[in-house]
């Protein structure tokens, strides 16, 4: 089943590697993830959309949480959160079915962001099925090419961030040389 | 203080105010630096001959005294070198801070001369790992990887330095405090979950304490000791945990999994209560999972929280260190004592008698024999000599596994072993290690003459440093762990597991201008042992033994941990060639 993880991190070089990394290493396929900065600079928000036996969620979480880098990982799965992903779209249109695919784009609250004698460019916002009927929709009407974000969640629920506090460095003087 | 200095001085000032006093190491181009502040820095370096064998130097530093191994390398193929060793900290949770040189900031990602992406490389063969690329992060760094390898679950950091950092002039000033907002380590265990684990062990009919490298990480033994005697429960501790409970501690069975004892197993597979301690499950140990201890509720402690409930689910799971928990768990036993213990004495006496009856049954005894010896024989030697209060390393293979049937430590921190990974040629850099730090007490290397060869460069080490390890090769002419399997389960073909040209000890000993013998006879091995250890520098002793003898018990990969293969098969001649 796909599983969604939304994890907070510390913006540090390697910081995308080693999530990726640690998900190939144990054996967990990546369906999709977005990563983008936070209101803090300094820390990065990712959503991950993994492939995994849902007995094996909390083993995920487990191990995300191991990542020195990672200050939270959270399982959004089955918790109250707002899942939204984005299609950009072209699909080739001819002169009989403009005036169609822009009515049906509306319906699913697409906007257009190219028009050109060869067709359209539309955006699209949704669940992830919403936006796969989308898609199947749109393909009725000829060929098209699709790009989607992967993606992206929020909890609905204030998680504290528990942070570990700064650990003083207590060395007595160094060793007499 | 605070001055002005080189990337170099600050990191060697770091390591010394970590405590650092030995660094194994190798240079190169872009570690010249570094090397040029060790000149005449007070913190030895020890060359050895490969930077693989640096990491397991460190490695054996730091299994033998729980303080952080440094090992160091330069960038490229010295860095490349030492991920072996990196992932064999990782496996058994060995604090290690490797540093490694990189080339300058400015050549990065230009495919420079010996440079790889370490970084990179290394994500998954340590616990954290770091590329310091301003010389102003260098020291808050080298800190940070310090308390990273040594607390929680310990293991392996590398730390990648670029070459202008190295020589780069900074303003340092010693840090005051780090800062990893993220590294959350929970050791205190929930006190509620341990009085309940308390209360379950008193109500066990049949308890069994599966105990392993985390006490000895946590430094736990007398905790676990005070456990095991307040419930007076059979104990068993895993190859990582040996000595985590005296050999001579009459609650202790022995070692439990493939090759472990049929009382351990046994015991593992009738207990109506495991209670796992700073162990992982490894497959080793429980033969096929779904038949491992089906009659046991499991209680497991871990630093890890993603150990418990891995392979096994836990009953009742405590997060925390073993040495407070353990400390906790003694207390809470001896509170419901009065009130709990006398309600299943008799059900724990009966159990007792059950595990004393399978010790009986099938014990673990040295086979000899007056022809030829026998791995088991010297083993058993080894032990004698040693009375549980040796430092013995082990490569990988069948010796490993009779040695630690065979000998028996008193103590923890005297089990240096490749136990995760399995990485032959751990063995002699694991010695080397373990002398360095204790240069007074009694090291013995045990090896094959396979994982003897994967380090032989590390003779020059040993016999340069004149460090009095006696390294006794159990040669059987075989890589014999996989001439075993070979033998069982692949009707005898053996492919590519002779090990012929082995090469003259005594010759080879006198080539690096130490002391060698080779033993042949089972009448004389008591004598040369004694020389080895009579002699007061670096020995080699090629004890030849038999070629055909299997490890027993046996449980068959893929068999239940009750399925052991007790009894060897008659031997079966090698086809001629």
């Amino acid at each position: 089943m796909l599983m969604t993880i939304s994890l907070l991190m510390e913006n540090k070089p390697g910081a995308l590697m080693r999530v990726t990394g640690l998900l190939s290493q144990r054996g967990y396929n990546i369906d999709s993830l977005t990563v983008a900065r936070t209101l803090d600079p300094g820390l990065s928000r990712m959503t991950i959309a993994v492939d995994v036996d849902s007995r094996l969620r909390g083993q995920v979480i487990k191990q995300m949480n191991k990542l020195v880098n990672v200050l939270q990982a959270t399982d959004l799965t089955e918790a109250s959160a707002v899942l939204r992903e984005m299609v950009l779209l072209r699909v080739r249109a001819t002169q009989e079915n403009r005036t169609a695919i822009l009515k049906e784009a509306e319906i699913f609250g697409a906007r257009v962001v190219d028009s050109s004698v060869e067709g359209f460019a539309l955006e699209a916002t949704g669940d992830s099925e919403k936006l796969e009927e989308f898609i199947a929709v749109m393909e009725t009407y000829g060929e098209i090419e699709v790009t989607r974000s992967g993606m992206v969640a929020v909890s609905l629920e204030a998680k504290k961030l528990r942070l570990a506090p700064p650990i003083p460095k207590t060395h007595g003087d160094p060793v007499p040389r | 203080m605070s001055t002005t200095m080189s990337g170099a001085r600050i990191l060697m000032e770091c390591l010394a105010r970590e405590g650092v006093d030995v660094i194994f190491g190798y240079p190169g181009g872009v570690t010249l630096p570094l090397y040029d502040v060790m000149y005449d820095h007070h913190i030895r370096h020890v060359l050895v001959r490969h930077e693989e064998n640096a990491a397991f130097a460190a490695s054996g530093y730091a299994r033998a005294t729980g303080k952080v191994g440094v090992c160091c390398a330069t960038s490229g193929p010295g860095a490349t070198n030492l991920t072996t060793g990196l992932v064999d900290c990782m496996m058994d949770s060995i604090p290690v801070v490797a540093l490694t040189g990189q080339v300058s900031s400015k050549l990065i990602g230009s495919d420079a001369f010996q440079e790889a992406d370490t970084f990179g490389i290394t994500r998954s063969a340590t616990k954290h790992n770091y590329l310091v690329r301003d010389i102003k992060e260098l020291a808050s760094v080298i800190h940070e990887a310090f308390h990273i390898a040594a607390t929680g679950r310990p293991g392996p950091v590398l730390v990648d330095i670029t070459k202008d950092v190295l020589m780069g002039q900074a303003h340092y000033a010693p840090v005051s405090e780090i800062h990893l907002p993220g590294y959350k380590v929970v050791t205190d265990g929930h006190a509620g979950q341990i009085r309940r684990a308390a209360q379950m062990m008193w109500e066990a009919s049949r308890p069994y304490v599966y105990a392993g490298g985390g006490i000895i990480a946590a430094g736990a033994h007398d905790e676990l000791r005070d456990v095991v005697e307040t419930l007076d429960a059979p104990a068993v501790t895993t190859l990582m945990g040996l000595g985590a409970l005296p050999a001579d501690h009459p609650n202790w069975i022995s070692m439990p999994g493939m090759h472990g004892s049929y009382a351990s197993n046994m015991g593992m597979y009738e207990c109506d209560l495991l209670i796992a301690l700073g162990v992982r499950f490894d497959d080793r140990v429980t033969g096929r999972l779904a038949s491992f201890a089906p009659h046991a509720k499991v209680i497991h402690v871990d630093i890890d929280p993603a150990e418990i409930g891995k392979n096994r689910t836990a009953d009742l799971p405590i997060v925390g260190d073993a040495k407070k928990v353990l400390s906790k768990l003694a207390r809470a036993l001896r509170e419901l004592e009065p009130s709990m213990a006398a309600a299943h004495a008799e059900d724990r006496k009966a159990w007792w008698g059950q595990v004393r009856g399978w010790m009986a049954e099938h014990p673990l005894e040295p086979v000899f024999s007056t022809d030829e010896i026998k791995p088991q024989h010297l083993m058993h030697e080894i032990d004698r000599l040693s009375g549980g209060k040796a430092i013995v390393s082990t490569d990988v293979g069948q010796h490993q596994m009779w040695a630690a049937q065979f000998i028996r430590f008193n103590a923890p921190r005297l089990w240096l072993s490749s136990g995760g990974l399995g990485s032959m040629g751990f063995g002699l850099p694991a010695a080397i290690g373990a002398q360095m730090a204790h240069p007074d007490k009694t090291v013995f290397c045990i090896v094959g003459d396979g994982g003897f060869q994967m380090a032989l460069p590390e003779v020059a080490t040993l016999a340069n440093q004149g460090l009095p390890v006696k390294v006794v090769i159990m040669n059987n002419g075989y890589l014999g762990m996989v001439r075993q399997w070979q033998d069982l389960f692949y009707q005898n073909r053996l492919s590519a597991v002779q090990i012929e040209a082995f090469p003259n000890i005594e010759m080879l000993a006198a080539a690096y201008g130490i002391k060698g013998r080779i033993v042949e006879k089972p009448s004389e091995l008591n004598a040369a042992l004694q020389e080895a250890l009579d002699y007061p520098g670096p020995f080699l002793l090629d004890v030849r033994v038999s070629q055909f003898e299997n490890v027993y018990p046996m449980v068959p990969a893929g068999a239940a941990i009750n399925e052991m293969v007790l009894a060897p098969p008659k031997p079966v001649p090698v086809p001629a060639q």
